[in-house]
């Protein structure tokens, strides 16, 4: 229309003169936007390098703990030694105090074919099995006392040196007196692997087993315990209180100099070492309240302490979000400020709530800081029956593992690191799926 | 109970006959903070009629509509002077319930709100929190009844489970005033409530606000000298915080007393 219009114009109308042109300093400004988004992808891609350098690097040193070598060997429960007295039907006790290495040891070398008489190419062949074998075959035969006086195919775990020697870990062409395996072990080593006897397995103990000395036979079962109590008690102590406190002091508290304080008070103890958390933990639940040490109990009451500013500084900001226009409308409708709030805020604010106590769960599961104050630190090799008992938590396994001389634990604390992330990653999904589910709903 | 009787006496302003005083500020007064929003306004609005609050932005209308539901009441540092009745009761007097007012003075406001609910549930909602429906079936009447009387049901009957976010801008509106009328207000304040429409939905909204009279009392604030003629039976000019005129709209626009009001409502400023 307006072309037609345009077209049927008399030709003989001048076209107006264009004014000179302004320098107003349009390059300058494509520059300024230029430059800008340069600095910008350069920022990114900087955050990008190191996360993925912090990956490859922990991936790869860390991937092979998730396998372990084990060897299968014939195992003869021999009556006379795992039931000395002869009752074929064994207590407790003495199954505790059989000598399953020494049936180790017998199965390794009769499997090698060697000369019992041997001694030396004997105590060789048994070092190749890991000192946990003790632990391992009582555990065989107290499930199942038919075993007694049978042979039966075990899977054992294998010496951690063997392990990191098949994993290539450390160099096997250096002259034999400065190296963990002699020739005659390789040797035995080979053999094993090629009658099928040895060979890497999945390590379920990595995820089951509690802390060792020995890095074979140590796992993160008790740190995966106890994060998990721990998180439960953050989340049942800190998610209440701060979401009731955010309420109260947002929707309901008067504007005033005391509620301007406790404001700056809660942001400025998001930002306190989470240290100093660890001092007050100990001196008000450990030596005040006299709640066990180590206890996952006060490391999760330590942690809610510390997570509470987050989630309350995040669930106000997500109250404040709230359109004012809903709270007009359940306001003019007589809705009393209680309805309004839990009718209509409350559930608009949840994803925001939810993200933010995501995001501080997140927090308090990687922090061991605190929890080294309160004796979390300890060597526990038995599950925490319950949350008074002692345990410990991921990162601070990860931190003891990171102390070990032995080339096992490195690999090993790797591990548990990239179980950490993987903790880490799979709660910001949950997040992120919270959070749409919740949105999803207008 | 004086002003139930009638308009028979003459006061300072000229007002309709025969119509009984729905609500009546006398003196109202408003500060928030420091600042002195209302100097001593003195209104009546009379029952089952469209008062019209009119006059340029920042005179204090909008905060006089606010007064009469005490929504001025959650605005930090807000004060209110002097007395508002409604059916001659003191509203800021301390035995009347600010949520009971609010359930017989209902409000609708100046950009549509509806609740991130359904139409369902957005109509339902003012019954449900007054136990106003005996069962299901009686709520499921009064959202029906609601969204009729607000002439929207025709057009959302099929979809009262859908958002009532997803609706135009003069459903949403519309479905507010639903929402008003579904606890049965006696008073309905609407706080320039097409300012945020197009003409078409904003004849739709002046049309039902013209029905509703015959029902519910109402006070509209709006900035568009049309719309107070056309849908009022009363308007009040405001000025700098202070009534400057009121009377029939009629003699409002054809014949204002106030060389202010003159000078307003032809457009000379405002």
């Amino acid at each position: 229309m307006t072309d037609a219009t345009l077209r049927s114009l008399p030709t003989a109308a001048p076209t107006s003169a264009a004014p000179p042109r302004r320098d107003i300093g349009l390059k300058r400004r494509y520059g300024a936007e230029r430059r800008f988004k340069a600095y910008g992808i350069a920022a990114v891609g900087t955050g990008l390098f190191f996360l993925c350098w912090l990956l490859y690097t922990v991936i790869s040193q860390g991937y092979t703990a998730f396998w372990q070598t084990e060897i299968r060997l014939p195992i003869t429960f021999a009556a006379n030694i795992v039931d000395p007295r002869g009752t074929g039907n064994p207590d407790m006790a003495t199954l505790q105090r059989a000598n399953y290495p020494k049936l180790a040891q017998d199965a390794i070398v009769a499997k090698l074919g060697i000369d019992p008489a041997d001694r030396g190419a004997a105590r060789d062949a048994a070092a190749l099995v890991s000192a946990n074998v003790r632990a391992e075959l009582r555990d065989v035969v107290a499930s199942d006392l038919t075993l007694i006086g049978k042979t039966q195919e075990v899977w054992i775990l294998a010496n951690s040196v063997v392990d990191s020697g098949v994993k290539g870990q450390f160099d096997l062409s250096v002259e034999e007196s400065r190296r963990p395996l002699n020739d005659r072990q390789l040797g035995y080593i080979q053999q094993l692997e090629q009658d099928g006897a040895l060979e890497q397995r999945f390590n379920w103990g990595l995820f089951t087993f509690g802390n060792s000395s020995r890095a074979e036979a140590a796992g993160l079962g008790v740190a995966l315990i106890g994060s998990a109590w721990m998180m439960l008690i953050v989340l049942v102590v800190s998610l209440p209180i701060g979401v009731a406190a955010s309420i109260y002091l947002e929707e309901f508290a008067p504007k005033n100099k005391f509620t301007d304080f406790i404001e700056v008070n809660i942001n400025n103890l998001a930002a306190v070492p989470s240290i100093v958390y660890g001092l007050l933990g100990l001196a008000v639940f450990i030596n005040y309240m006299s709640l066990p040490r180590s206890s996952a109990l006060v490391g999760g009451l330590v942690l809610s302490l510390m997570t509470l500013p987050t989630i309350i500084i995040a669930t106000r900001a997500a109250l404040k979000a709230v359109p004012p226009s809903i709270r007009a409308a359940a306001l003019g409708l007589g809705a009393s400020k209680n309805q309004m709030v839990f009718h209509h805020v409350l559930p608009l604010a949840m994803p925001g709530i939810l993200t933010g106590t995501i995001i501080g769960l997140a927090h308090a599961l990687g922090e061991t800081a605190p929890l080294l104050l309160i004796g979390m630190v300890a060597f526990v090799a038995d599950y925490p029956a319950t949350p008074l008992d002692a345990s410990t938590a991921l990162p601070v396994q990860i931190y003891m593992w990171a102390n070990e001389a032995e080339r096992a634990f490195v690999e090993r604390s790797s591990g548990a690191i990239i179980v950490l992330l993987i903790f880490l990653a799979l709660m910001n999904f949950f997040a992120i799926i919270l959070r749409r589910r919740f949105e999803r709903r207008w | 109970m004086m002003e139930n009787v009638s308009f028979a006496s003459t006061g300072a302003h000229a007002r309709p006959v025969d119509l009984p005083v729905k609500m009546h500020g006398r003196k109202v007064e408003v500060f928030y903070g420091q600042k002195q929003a209302l100097h001593g306004v003195d209104l009546e609005i009379p029952e089952r009629q469209v008062t019209a609050l009119i006059g340029p932005s920042g005179c204090g209308k909008s905060t006089f509509l606010r007064c009469l539901n005490r929504m001025n009441d959650t605005v930090e540092g807000a004060r209110v002077v002097g007395d508002i009745t409604l059916d001659g009761e003191d509203i800021y007097n301390k035995n009347i319930d600010v949520v009971e007012l609010r359930a017989r003075v209902g409000m609708v406001f100046q950009k549509p709100n509806p609740f991130p609910k359904s139409i369902f549930e957005n109509v339902a909602y003012g019954p449900k929190i007054h136990g106003l429906a005996k069962n299901k079936a009686h709520l499921r009447e009064i959202v029906e009844t609601s969204l009729k009387r607000a002439g929207l049901f025709e057009e959302v009957k099929d979809r009262l489970d859908e958002p009532g976010t997803g609706l135009s801008g003069g459903q949403q509106q519309r479905l507010c005033i639903a929402r008003a009328i579904a606890v049965s207000p006696e008073v309905i304040l609407m706080d320039e409530p097409c300012s945020a429409l197009d003409p078409i939905a904003t004849a739709t909204v002046e049309e039902l606000i013209d029905e509703l009279k015959q029902n519910y009392t109402i006070v509209i604030v709006t900035h568009s000298m049309q719309q107070a003629a056309r849908v009022s039976q009363r308007t009040a000019m405001f000025h700098l915080g202070r009534i400057v005129e009121v009377g029939p709209t009629e003699k409002m626009f054809s014949n204002p007393d106030d060389k202010r009001t003159q000078d307003y409502i032809t457009g000379r400023f405002g």
